[in-house]
C-alpha cells in the first residue's frame, strides 16, 4: 500500500500540516479511508482496537458453541447456531476492515494464537448451564451493543461500515438471550435457579467488558479525539446498568450486587465496587478458561492447515492446467 | 392424496427423512467455531442450519400424522436410538475435514435426487417441503462436490485423507437406498420416490466424480444396514445423550 | 504457507440497483470466493447477485491526487441545469 510511505513508522516527525489537515477532517466528521494519509499512531491504534474486537468475536464463538449440540429444542438449536455463526461472520468483517490498514489475516491470526493479542475477557468464563446462553445474549451482547452502536460513527470508514452491518445483524442476539431468560424465569423452580445462577456468574464480568474505569484507562483521550471512541468506559457502563436493572426486575431475578440502588439525585443506579484485580488477572491469562479457549482456536487452526494448503495447491494446479 | 391421518407408514417415512437431516445437521454443527478457516466455518454452519431446518419441517409433518397431539421437539428429543430411523452413515462421528466433506457429498447428491422426486409426491405437504429443501441441497451439493475435487486433486496429504475417507465411508452408502415393505407401499401410492432409480443415478454421478477426482473405490468391507429398523451403530446413543440431555433431565419444561 | 488470496465482494441488493462493495474475504480460487461470499455476506437475503474479484486486480486512483483529479469538475457549473435561468412561464423544463 503506497500511502504507507508517507506515514512514519520510524519515529520521525510527521508533517504538522498533514496532521492538522487530518484532525480537521475528523472534526468535520468526514471519514478516513484506507489509502488516505493517516498518522502512524492512528493506524496502530486502529489495528489494535479492531483486531481485539475481531478476536473477541472469534473466541466469543466458543462459550456459546459449547451448547449448540445440547440446545433443548430444534428452534433454540437453530437460533444459537445462527448466532454463533454471526459471530464468526462479524470477526470476518472486522478482520477484513483491519486488513485495509496494511496487516494480513495471517498476521492477525498469529497474534491471537501466540497469545500476544488481547480479546474481551468475558469469553474466558465458563458456560456450565443452558441459562448461560440466555445470560450471554442478554448481558454480554447487550454490553457489546452499547459499545458498538457509537462505533458505527467511527472516523475510519471501513470500521464504521463493518459496525453498521454488525449492529444490524446483532439486533436479534440480545433479544433471543433475554427471551431464553424469560422462559427460564417463568419456568420450573430448577429453571429459575438456573437463570439466577447464570446471572450471578455473568453480571460482574459483563460490567468489566466496558474496560477499566476512566481514571485508569490509558488510550481513551486520544481515541476520543480521533473519534474511534465516542463515549468513556464509565459512561457506557452506567448506561448499561441503567438499562439492565429494570429488565432483571421484570424477570424477578436478583442482580448480585447488594449495593445496587437508584440514586434519586442523579437518576442513575449506584453500584458496588468492581473487582479490577480479577479483570487484570483474566486479561493476563489467568481466567478460568483462557487456556482452553486459546487452545480450541489453536487446534482449529492447526487441524485446518492441510485444508488451506490443499485449497491453494489445487488452485495453482488448475491455473497451470489452464495455461498448458 | 388426503386423509393421511392414520397412515403409520407415512409417519414413519417422515421420521426417516427428519432423523436423517437432524443427525447430519447435528454432526455438522460440531464444526461451528472449529472450522479450518473462518470463511469455511460460516459456510459449514449454513449447511448445518439448512439441514436442521429440514428436519424441523419433516418432524412437524410427522407430528401432524400422529394419533396423539405431539410436537416436532417431542419427536426429536424424546425418542431413543432404536426409534431413530436414519441410515447409519449420518450418525458417524464428524471425523476430519476430508471425511466430513465426502460424507456430506454422498448425502447431498442423494438429497438432490430424493427431493427432486418427492417434489411431485401425491402428498402435497411433503411435495411442498421437498421443493423448498431441494433449492438448498442443490447448493450444498455444489459446495461439497467442489471440495471433494479440491481435496483430492491437490496435496499428497489431502489426497491420502480423501482416499481414506472413501474407504471408510463407501460401504455405508448402500443403506441410503434401502426400503421396507411400508415404503414400497407408499411408492405404489405415489407418495414417495423410486429409490431404485435414485440409486442408479446416484451411482452414475458419484462414481464418475470420484473417478474424475482420481479416487479408488474399496473392494470390500462391512456393508452397513439396520438404521431403517432402528438398529444403529454405537455412535447414535452418545449423540442423543448429548442432544436430548436437557429435555431428559428436566422433563415437561418449556424452553 | 501463503495466505489465501483476498477477494473483494460486491452485491446487488435487488434488481434495478448497482452492485455495491460490501467487504472482502479470503479464498483460494474464484469459485470458492463466490460460494463463500454467498454464505458470509447474504445470510439475510441481502442480495440477488454477487461479484467477487481478486483485490490485487483492482486498479485504483491515487488518494494523494484526489484534488488534481476531482476538483476541476467543481467549477464546471454549466454542466448543471440550475446554471440556466428560465423565464417563469417555461419553468418546468
Amino acid at each position: 500500500m503506497y500511502s504507507q510511505g508517507l506515514t512514519d513508522a520510524k519515529g520521525q516527525q510527521e508533517p504538522a500540516e498533514l496532521l492538522a489537515a487530518f484532525q480537521a477532517k475528523i472534526d468535520r466528521e468526514e471519514k478516513i479511508e484506507p489509502r488516505d494519509w493517516m498518522p502512524d499512531a492512528y493506524r496502530k491504534t486502529l489495528i489494535r482496537q479492531m483486531s481485539q474486537h475481531a478476536h473477541s468475536e472469534i473466541v466469543g464463538q466458543l462459550p456459546e458453541g459449547n451448547w449448540i449440540t445440547r440446545a433443548p429444542t430444534l428452534n433454540r438449536k437453530m437460533i444459537l447456531l445462527a448466532k454463533v455463526q454471526d459471530e464468526a461472520g462479524h470477526g470476518l468483517y472486522i478482520y477484513s476492515a483491519t486488513e485495509t490498514l496494511g496487516v494480513t489475516r495471517d498476521q492477525l491470526t498469529d497474534e491471537l494464537l501466540s497469545g500476544k493479542a488481547k480479546y474481551s475477557s468475558i469469553f474466558n468464563y465458563p458456560t456450565p448451564s443452558w441459562a448461560d446462553m440466555g445470560a450471554i445474549g442478554w448481558l454480554v451482547d447487550g454490553a457489546a451493543i452499547m459499545n458498538q452502536v457509537p462505533l458505527c460513527r467511527a472516523s475510519y470508514g471501513p470500521y464504521a461500515r463493518s459496525m453498521v452491518r454488525i449492529c444490524k445483524e446483532e439486533s436479534f442476539h440480545q433479544r433471543q438471550g433475554y427471551e431464553i431468560m424469560t422462559v427460564l424465569a417463568r419456568g420450573s423452580k430448577a429453571q429459575k435457579d438456573m437463570a439466577q445462577r447464570a446471572l450471578n456468574r455473568t453480571w460482574w464480568p459483563a460490567l468489566m467488558m466496558f474496560g477499566p474505569s476512566d481514571k485508569d484507562s490509558t488510550h481513551s483521550a486520544q481515541s476520543m479525539k480521533w473519534k474511534i471512541k465516542r463515549f468513556s468506559n464509565d459512561e457506557l457502563r452506567q448506561k448499561f446498568i441503567d438499562a439492565t436493572v429494570p429488565q432483571a426486575e421484570h424477570l424477578g431475578l436478583t442482580i448480585p450486587d447488594p449495593e445496587l440502588k437508584l440514586n434519586p439525585e442523579t437518576g442513575h443506579y449506584d453500584h458496588g465496587p468492581i473487582d479490577w484485580d480479577e479483570f487484570i488477572q483474566v486479561l493476563k491469562g489467568n481466567g478460568p478458561c483462557n487456556k482452553e479457549r486459546l487452545q480450541a482456536r489453536i487446534d482449529a487452526h492447526d487441524k485446518g492447515a492441510w485444508v488451506r494448503e490443499a485449497a491453494n495447491v489445487y488452485q495453482q494446479k488448475q491455473q497451470k492446467r489452464e495455461v498448458a | 392424496m388426503t386423509g393421511q391421518f392414520n397412515n403409520p407408514a407415512l409417519h414413519s417415512y417422515l421420521l426417516r427423512l427428519a432423523d436423517t437431516s437432524l443427525t447430519m445437521g447435528q454432526r455438522l454443527a460440531e464444526w461451528c467455531g472449529h472450522g479450518p478457516y473462518l470463511e469455511e466455518d460460516v459456510a459449514l454452519t449454513n449447511v448445518s442450519l439448512d439441514l436442521i431446518g429440514h428436519a424441523n419441517i419433516f418432524y412437524q409433518l410427522a407430528a401432524e400424522l400422529h394419533e396423539h397431539p405431539i410436537t416436532a421437539d417431542d419427536l426429536a428429543f424424546l425418542r431413543d436410538a432404536h426409534e431413530y430411523r436414519n441410515p447409519i452413515i449420518t450418525e458417524l462421528p464428524k471425523g476430519d475435514f476430508a471425511y466430513t466433506t465426502l460424507k456430506q457429498y454422498f448425502i447431498d447428491v442423494f438429497n438432490v435426487h430424493l427431493y427432486q422426486a418427492l417434489s411431485t409426491s401425491s402428498y402435497e405437504p411433503l411435495a411442498l417441503a421437498a421443493k423448498k429443501a431441494l433449492m438448498e441441497v442443490k447448493y450444498h451439493r455444489k459446495r461439497s462436490e467442489a471440495w471433494v475435487e479440491r481435496l483430492s486433486l491437490s496435496t499428497e496429504e489431502a489426497k491420502t485423507r480423501s482416499q481414506k475417507a472413501l474407504f471408510d465411508l463407501w460401504f455405508y452408502t448402500p443403506e441410503l437406498f434401502e426400503t421396507d415393505a411400508a415404503m414400497d407401499e407408499l411408492f405404489v401410492q405415489g407418495v414417495i420416490a423410486d429409490y431404485t432409480e435414485i440409486k442408479t443415478i446416484w451411482h452414475q454421478q458419484v462414481e464418475a466424480h470420484l473417478q474424475h477426482c482420481q479416487l479408488t473405490l474399496p473392494e470390500s468391507g462391512w456393508v452397513a444396514t439396520g438404521g431403517l429398523q432402528g438398529e444403529h451403530s454405537e455412535h447414535l446413543g452418545y449423540m442423543l445423550a448429548e442432544m436430548q440431555f436437557l429435555q431428559r433431565a428436566y422433563p415437561g419444561c418449556e424452553w | 504457507m501463503a495466505e489465501m488470496k483476498l477477494y473483494e465482494v460486491f452485491i446487488r441488493a435487488k434488481s434495478g440497483l448497482n452492485h455495491r462493495h460490501v467487504g472482502s474475504l479470503h479464498a483460494s480460487d474464484a469459485q470458492m470466493a463466490l460460494l463463500n461470499a454467498r454464505d458470509v455476506y447474504t445470510r439475510r437475503k441481502e442480495g440477488v447477485s454477487i461479484w467477487v474479484i481478486e483485490a490485487e486486480k483492482i486498479t485504483a486512483s491515487n488518494p494523494e491526487q484526489e484534488h488534481e483529479w476531482f476538483d476541476p469538475a467543481e467549477d464546471k457549473v454549466y454542466r448543471y441545469p440550475t446554471f440556466y435561468p428560465l423565464d417563469k412561464e417555461v419553468e418546468n423544463m
